[in-house]
């Protein structure tokens, strides 16, 4: 057959599952992520169907959903948000942190993966999703509650980290000397902060140069430009991933809402493609060796992010439900622990293993998240003792 | 009155205040434009017992019946001393002759000795409106005369 044609039926046939895949976890009420992830297993090495034709283009429409996913990341809050949000919950990102990025961390050395894998297990481990928190949150009507603000702070923090973990993650990856290694993390630090005062000042210059009243113009500007600042990133070793990150946190106001809404559709293809990528460069074989080790992750690391939850849910003097709501409403963990992750692989300087680790950890989280923010209200209610039963006529 | 706002990052705006009976009771305001009503429940403050989309008419609507009703109140205990005289609310349905008209066409005080003495319209008072005020449907017309004269102002804003 005529490779073209090849490639354009594996393509169509794919992303014809993957819609399948959407409406079938919109049907059951979870996140599509994980079923993309089993759908790239499924096609790739070693799984039941091999597509060999869309390899190149998987590949490149990848890079472009990771570059995607972090430019809407940056979009989602404004640098006047990120700041607030440092400032008023600190403490609880600070113990986030320290709480889930060290579970991640020790398995590492535990599986003599060194330093560079514990590195990347620790972000895996690290970063909620804040897309399927901010989603469980709409989903189960918990806007107006009053823990829910905590857990937007919580992740507001996770954002501001990412900004930070990101350059140092690109600098370990490429195997840079220690001393080489500060100077890039310098340069990135200089570059984060710098970018953040330039959006808090003047984030109106950066959105009024990529505006346009036409979606199509305004479509155009912000793709190319993503692309552009994600290359010239790339060029100078701080990854293309970073560089949109960045231009994302730039962009503020209403330009950023209606470019959140207009990159809205492209960012769902795109990233869907990145989740099958992945999925396709995961040997199947490889996860059944892990899936213990996934496991014993999950379990800790939904305890150490209940933890965080609920530590920062009563400073801010939330009641018992409220806290335990908070804690379960960070569990889920999703696209960025995988763009983590793809960054690692991409490199190639990090065991297969790992790849597989991240993968079934993530299918797990992805799955236990939200059912874990539905039902731990019922559960909590439950084991109230009788005594703290409210006294009412 | 002491409404609470918090900020809500990456989705918008909460402004809410505890009532007397002990709910929190309030509006989320979403960065899309959506207005979310929120209610919370009795035994924990911290969790919402509705979370109401409302469409901007939905939301103006509402804040004219919780409004207009007040008024009505508060004006019903001032005239508690005058017996006879009775507040009552009007809407402008959309099919009311009036619709789109200035109110003085109604001719309303002198066909039956009624005043309107305010109209609540997204959510606002517009008091003592003139008689070129033009009328939307949805308007609340808040209306102080005598019982009768409230039923054929009723017949003549409804049937013109």
């Amino acid at each position: 057959m005529d490779p073209l044609a090849l490639t354009l039926i594996e393509l169509g046939a794919v992303v014809f599952c993957l819609g399948l895949l959407a409406r079938l976890a919109g049907r059951i009420g979870m996140s599509p992520i994980p079923l993309y992830l089993v759908g790239g297993l499924a096609f790739g090495a070693g799984g039941v169907v091999k597509l060999d034709g869309m390899h190149e283009f998987a590949h490149l429409s990848g890079e472009i959903g990771v570059i995607l996913l972090l430019l809407m990341l940056g979009l989602e809050y404004t640098a006047a948000e990120l700041f607030t949000g440092l400032r008023r919950s600190w403490q609880a990102g600070v113990l986030d942190l320290v709480l889930n990025f060290a579970p991640g961390a020790a398995l590492a050395f535990l599986l003599g993966w060194g330093t560079v894998g514990a590195m990347v297990m620790g972000g895996v481990t690290y970063i909620s999703s804040s897309g399927i928190a901010a989603k469980v949150i709409t989903d189960l009507g918990r806007l107006g509650n009053r823990e829910t603000p905590v857990v937007l702070s919580i992740l507001v923090f996770e954002d501001l980290a990412m900004a930070v973990y990101l350059p140092i993650l690109t600098a370990t990856l490429a195997g840079v000397s220690f001393l080489g290694g500060l100077t890039t993390v310098g340069i990135s630090l200089a570059v984060v902060t710098f970018v953040l005062m330039v959006a808090l000042r003047h984030g109106h210059h950066v959105s009024k140069a990529v505006h346009s009243e036409n979606s199509e113009v305004f479509l155009l500007n912000l793709l190319g430009a993503a692309l552009l600042v994600a290359g010239v990133a790339s060029a100078m070793q701080v990854s293309a991933a970073v560089g949109a990150f960045m231009l994302g946190i730039a962009i503020s106001g209403a330009t950023a809402h209606s470019a959140t809404r207009i990159l809205e559709p492209l960012r769902d293809l795109f990233a869907a493609i990145f989740f099958v990528a992945f999925g396709l460069n995961t040997d199947p074989s490889t996860i059944p060796p892990v899936l213990g080790w996934a496991l014993v992750l999950a379990v800790i690391t939904a305890v150490t992010k209940m933890i965080t939850g609920i530590w920062a849910a009563k400073r801010a003097g939330i009641g018992r439900a409220g806290r335990f709501r908070a804690g379960a409403a960070l569990i889920a963990r999703g696209e960025f622990s995988i763009v983590i992750a793809g960054l690692a692989v991409a490199s190639g300087v990090v065991p297969r293993e790992l790849a597989a680790l991240a993968t079934a950890y993530v299918l797990l989280m992805a799955i236990i998240g939200p059912l874990a923010a539905r039902y731990v209200e019922p559960l909590v209610k439950a084991f109230r003792p009788p005594a703290q039963e409210p006294a009412r006529a | 009155m002491n409404v609470d706002e918090t900020d809500l990052p990456g989705l918008g705006r909460r402004k809410d205040f505890m009532t007397a009976s002990g709910r929190r009771i309030g509006v989320v305001e979403l960065r899309e434009g959506q207005t979310e009503l929120i209610v919370s429940t009795w035994d924990d403050p911290d969790t919402c017992q509705a979370s109401i989309p409302l469409t901007g008419d939905e939301a103006a609507t509402l804040g004219n019946l919780l409004g207009g009703q007040h008024l009505a109140m508060k004006l019903t205990e001032e005239h508690r001393d005058v017996p006879g005289i009775v507040t009552r609310q009007f809407s402008i349905a959309p099919d009311s002759p009036f619709q789109n008209q200035p109110m003085g066409k109604a001719c309303i005080r002198t066909r039956c000795g009624v005043s309107i003495v305010a109209i609540m319209r997204e959510g606002e008072v517009l008091p003592s409106p003139g008689p070129d005020v033009v009328l939307h449907s949805g308007d609340l017309l808040v209306a102080v005369g005598t019982q009768e004269g409230l039923d054929s102002a009723a017949d003549i804003l409804r049937n013109g």
